[in-house]
This record gives C-alpha cells, structure tokens and sequence, in this order.
C-alpha cells in the first residue's frame, strides 16, 4: 500500500534494493474501450456503444463499491501524456520497470469481458484483450508477459481461446477471476483446465470478479474494505472448491497461481481441509491425497498484498509453513494498493529466499 | 494429552430436538393446527445432516434417536467425563430456515420454552442461548425481552450465514437488548441457506458447506468491526461458535492492513481490529484446524497475541476430537486455566449469578 503509516528498523530498505525483481501482477490498462476496436469485430463496437457490458452486476460503469481512489490506482500514476493510470507503457516503463529493475513482469488485464452475462461479447472482447496485449506491450517491452484472458463462463470457447495461443511465448498463464457465476471446482470451468495443462501454461485466479453472488455467504455487505478483506475468504472458498472437486486429479500436471488475495490464511486453509477430510472423505472419494497435498503440489500465490504481522516472526513463520518455493513478488502496480519492492519482505531473509522470493520462483513457474 | 480441569464451562453443547412435533406442547392452538394440518416435516439443517460423519462421534450415536436428543446421554457423555461445572446449551435446530417470521417467531419461542423445561430445569449445570426469529428485528428483541427474564439463559444465538452481514445497522436493536441484559451474542456455524453457502455461488459437497463456514466467520467479522456494533457497544460480547480460530492472526493482518488504508470509509471504527477483537470477540476451541503437534499450536497462540480469546467447549455431540482428547497436546496449566473457566466467566456475565430461574436485581 502506498501509505507508510508505522515507519519500522525491521524494514531495512536497502538490503533489497535495486536487485531483479520478477513482478507477477501488473494492470495494464486502455485509456477507453475504443483502444479494445482495432481487434474487436464492427459488430460489437456497435453492441457495447448501444447495450453496453451488462454485467453480473447493476452498476452500467465503475464498481458497486467505490474504490477509494480513482480507478483504485495511485494518484501519482497519471500518465504526463494524459490517460488513466497503467495506460502508458513509455510511463510504466519509467516508472516501475525501470525504477523497480523488474526484468519480468507479468500483466493480469482487468475489465477485460470476465464477469458480463452475454458470452459470445465476452469471448470476443477476451480475443481482443490478448491481441491488444502482444500489440501494445509484450511486442515492445520484452520484460513484459501476457496472460491468456478467456470467456470464463464458457468452457468450449475459453478452452479454444487457449489452444490457438498455444506455444505463443506472449503469454505465461491462462487467466481467471476468483468470483464466477459457479465456484472455480465446478465442472464447466473444465475445458480451461484441460486446454491450460495441454498447452503447458498455469492457470492464474485473480482476486475480484463477478459472477453474481454475493460476496459474503450472508448477502451484500456495505463497504469497500469488506470487498477488498471478503476477496481473500472467495478465493479460500474458490481453492476449497477446486480441490474438492478434484480438479488436480483429473489434470494432475495444471499448476494454479493464486494472485492478489494473500496468502497468510493458506495453512489454517489447509489444515482445516486436512481434518474435516478425514472425517467426510467418504462424500469425495474422488479426492485421493490429503487436501494438503495437492495445495503444495499445485499452488502458488503472488505475495500483494503483502500480509503485514506487527512481528516479522510471524511472517517468516507463516512463509515457512507455506514454502518460500512458493510465493510469487508482486506489486499490483498501478493500483492504490500497490506494494513497494524495496521494504515489502524485512531483514532477516536468506539470501536463496529472497532471490527466490522476488525472482527464481516466477522464473521456474513460468518456465522463463 | 492435556487433561481437563475440574470447573470448566463448556461453551458449545448441542441438544437435538428430536422432531418438530416435540414443539407441539409449546406452540398455540393456531401453530400446532398449522403444524398438523400442513404435514410439515422436521427442520433438519443440512449444516449437519444427521448421519454425517461430522454431525456426531461414533460412540456419541445413541441407538436411536437424533444424536444429542437424550439428557442423559449429554450430561454423562460430556459434562461428567471432563468434570465440567456449566454446559451451555446451543440447539441448532433449523428454524432459521423458515421464510415466515410469524411461523420462526413461533417455533424459536416454542424452542426455548422446551429448551428450558426439558433440560435446563433438569440439569443444574445447564445454561442456554436464545434462539430468535431473525427475519424480524422487532420480534427477536421481544423474544430476547421474554427470556432474559430468565437468568439461566446466557447467550443470544445466531447463525453465522444469514440473510444480511451481521454488522448491518439493522441488525443493532438485537445488540442493544442483548448487552442491556448482560447476553453474550453467540455465532454459531450454520446457514439459512436463503444465500448460497460460499461467497462464490453453491458448491456441491457437504464438506464444501463445512470448510467454508470458517471463511463465513471471516466475513462476518470484517462486518461487525467495520460497521462500528463494538464502538456503539463496548460491554458487548460476541463468540465466535464452532468457528475455527487458526484462521485469526493471517485475518487480522489482512484486516489491519487494508483499515489503515481505507479507515477514511468507516471513520468510526476508532480502534484497531486487532485491539476490538481482543475487548469483544471470543472463540470456542472446538474445532482446533491445526496439526496435532504441540509447537504448531504454541506458535498459533503466539500469532493470536492473547490467552484470552478461546473458550472450552467439546462442540458435543458434533465429532471434532476422539477419548477424552478435548484439550489439544502440549496446553500449559495456565492456557488450560484462561480457556476452561477464567475465559469462559469473563465473556458470559450472567455465569457470575447462581443461574436461577428468578431474575437477578
């Protein structure tokens, strides 16, 4: 976050600075839906000025909950040539690729089609986001990875969307939301699966989404920061759902990233899993293995936000737990929330962590 | 093992209806007519479906019967072998379910009346929670009006997956009553199952509904801080009931982070969450997501930063430990001390009394 409210000895800035940093979630974003035309059929520039999104959701623009800075993004991130944040590449580049030494970023489109009701505008806008992608980014900033971004509610043409980027070193990950009209385990979410471990590409779940459920298991709560906590208990449901269903036994060699929900809750998750396994297993006999098991087999987790325990033991404790071969740096760059490269992890970290903390883990990940 | 000490209070004990026509001598001519001539069914949850594994422990499953319906069976079963001094009685019968507040208001006032006469009146060591119609505000503060009068009644219940986040200002009336009278306000796991069970649609396992009730506490409790109930009522005690609790430290750094950045959009909340969770918030011990090795937990205890936040309970006749396993390995007599009764007496306030019928002065 971009406010430094408890200025701390731990955080030692420079340890940290300046060495290569792989960032496995960046927001790219387009200055309005018309940057989208140019790889979008007439028809649906007609479509979207006449009946615009419509959404799994009642507001026709913005979020339900307003963000608590515009397009949730740091107001430093204007771009001086004008355009929301996250627009400008030649900005991003100086601001963060440069500044930040990021040699591998990995860009998670948001507002792409994921979450409208109508599927085939979806699945074009999905085809368009990823062209406009290699267009605007990855063809002219190396640094840069794409994801496969995909109509999430229909498996055939989702799956399809996968298959024709197969081998396309543009992109790294098939992406998906955590919020879907069904949780993430449910068979029509499939073929994704199936296409992502065919062409060998991990399937990152982004926090946010809409797929009409209520973000709470009690209705709609009031505020932004219940959306912004609730995201991390939708994706523990969302993993819950995906391996209870049994999703990596039928595609045992699809690796999941978990981006921008945290990653703190993941042991008492799996704990909580393990044991009421044990007692309910015989309702899932699908799911062989300790559901710990196919969670540190199959998953990984950026680190934004990064948990942020007023004692660094805990921190470090909760990273042990989970595995420091897991987790993913990440900055969330442009958003508000952002996580500042230099004083996210304290001192007190091997020098193998860190590197694979900020680096290696996304370098092996990604095959990269 | 940790042993139990003698005195504890058992914060989660479960009496079982038997079936809804076990209310019939508790309800009025119009509802028992209703109750007959409709042919209405028993209102089993399917939180806990009877034969599920989870809903009873094998050697708790009485012959027949529901698990948990005989008195007998509680008292010697889960008071007697832990010497435990109070049980504190949680029935989660389904009525929430109902979609009438009329006909919840009915049964929640039958439900109590047999939870008084049929256990309470017949096992000193009993205490109970009122269980209240909360499609109706109004008419859950009048239910909790009657039954306060009662002094063995200690907690006022609730489920933890309802129509509207419990922290919503509607809801505050129900509060309000409920620290008027020295009530703790319990969460109990459990849904109406009037929302999906997850915050990301309907899955399609029982044990997808169990998991995610630990996410469901998370969510509520975001709600309650954030929507102020505890700077409007500070005496208030909540407990979280069958909840979990391992889930707490990485929640609140998760909380705590994004109320230091977004604390402009609820500028009430004028304590840390951890500090009101640490005033206000109370969670029983049953079930212990952890891995059974002693320093695991000890480093868990270490992350919650208080001993003063589990309360004993054995979640009877639910299956969450085996033998007399109750207190997971490796507690020091201190932490079984604050968590079987010093915690306990600190959260319920009417425990302090003799539990007498009569209203105290």
């Amino acid at each position: 976050m971009n406010v430094q409210f408890r200025p701390s000895a731990e955080q030692d800035a420079g340890a940290a600075a300046k060495i290569a940093i792989a960032d496995c979630d960046i927001h790219p974003a387009r200055r309005s839906i018309k940057d989208l035309y140019p790889y979008l059929a007439k028809r649906w520039h007609d479509h979207l000025e006449i009946y615009g999104g419509h959404a799994y959701q009642g507001m026709m623009e913005g979020p339900p909950y307003p963000k608590a800075q515009p397009n949730a993004s740091r107001r430093d991130a204007y771009p001086p040539e004008g355009g929301v944040q996250g627009s400008s590449l030649a900005f991003m580049q100086q601001q963060h690729l440069d500044a930040n030494n990021v040699v591998l970023g990995v860009l998670n489109p948001l507002n792409t089609g994921q979450g409208l009701r109508n599927q085939d505008l979806n699945a074009a806008l999905a085809t368009a986001v990823n062209d406009w992608q290699i267009a605007e980014w990855t063809s002219k900033d190396a640094r840069l990875k794409a994801s496969i971004v995909v109509a999430n509610e229909d498996g055939p043409a989702a799956a399809a969307e996968i298959r024709k980027r197969a081998g396309d070193r543009n992109f790294v990950q098939v992406l998906l939301l955590s919020r879907n009209v069904e949780p993430l385990g449910q068979r029509r979410y499939w073929p994704i699966y199936e296409a992502a471990q065919e062409i060998g590409l991990p399937v990152g779940v982004h926090a946010f989404g809409f797929g009409g459920n209520p973000i709470t298991a009690s209705g709609w709560p009031s505020y932004y920061i219940e959306e912004m906590v609730g995201h991390s208990q939708c994706q523990q449901t969302a993993l819950a759902s995906i391996i209870l269903e049994g999703v990596f036994e039928r595609f045992p060699k699809l690796n999941m990233i978990m981006i921008e929900a945290g990653f703190g809750w993941a042991p008492s998750l799996a704990w909580r899993l393990d044991r009421v396994w044990q007692r309910l297993r015989s309702e899932v006999p699908h799911v062989k293995r300790p559901p710990s098991d196919y969670i540190r087999d199959h998953i990984w987790w950026t680190t934004q936000p990064m948990e942020d325990p007023e004692r660094r033991d805990h921190l470090f404790q909760t990273i042990d737990w989970i595995g420091w071969d897991k987790l993913l740096f990440a900055t969330d760059y442009p958003h508000w929330d952002y996580d500042e490269p230099t004083r996210v992890l304290p001192a007190g970290v091997s020098d193998a962590n860190r590197e694979a903390f900020y680096l290696g883990n996304a370098r092996k990940l990604y095959g990269l | 093992m940790t042993s139990p000490i003698a005195g504890g209070v058992d914060c989660d004990l479960h009496p079982a209806l038997p079936h809804l026509t076990s209310l019939l001598p508790y309800l009025s001519d119009y509802w028992r007519d209703q109750v007959t001539t409709r042919g209405m069914t028993d209102l089993e949850s399917q939180s806990y479906p009877p034969h599920s594994p989870i809903s009873a422990r094998p050697d708790w499953r009485p012959a027949k019967g529901k698990p948990g319906e005989s008195l007998h069976d509680l008292t010697t079963q889960a008071l007697d072998p832990f010497k435990t001094a109070i049980g504190i009685c949680n029935p989660l019968y389904g009525l929430q379910m109902v979609f009438s507040e009329d006909m919840a208001d009915a049964f929640c006032r039958a439900l109590n009346d047999w939870l008084a006469q049929e256990w309470l009146d017949k096992d000193a060591r009993l205490r109970g929670s009122i269980v209240i119609p909360v499609q109706s505000v109004e008419k859950s503060v009048a239910e909790i009006e009657r039954c306060a009068a009662d002094n063995r009644f200690v907690q006022v219940l609730m489920l933890v997956m309802g129509d509207m986040p419990l922290g919503k200002r509607a809801y505050w009336p129900i509060y309000s009553a409920a620290e008027r009278h020295g009530l703790a306000v319990g969460i109990h796991a459990g849904s109406n199952y009037h929302n999906p069970p997850t915050s990301v649609g309907w899955g399609s396992y029982h044990i997808e509904d169990y998991v995610a009730q630990a996410q469901a506490f998370q969510a509520q409790l975001t709600s309650l801080i954030v929507e102020g109930v505890f700077a409007k009522y500070p005496r208030l005690k909540m407990v979280m009931l069958e909840s979990g609790f391992t889930w707490l430290p990485s929640y609140l750094w998760r909380l705590h982070k994004f109320w230091r950045g977004i604390r402009m959009e609820t500028p009430w909340v004028d304590r840390a969450p951890l500090e009101i969770v640490r005033s206000n918030i109370r969670f029983s011990l049953q079930p212990v997501d952890a891995p059974p090795d002693p320093a695991t937990l000890q480093r868990l205890f270490d992350h919650m930063q208080s001993d003063e936040l589990l309360l004993f309970s054995t979640d009877y006749p639910h299956w969450q430990f085996d033998g007399d396993a109750v207190l997971p390995e490796g507690l020091s007599a201190e932490q079984v001390r604050k968590i079987m009764i010093d915690n306990p007496y600190a959260t319920y306030a009417r425990l302090a009394g003799a539990g007498s019928k009569e209203t105290a002065a």
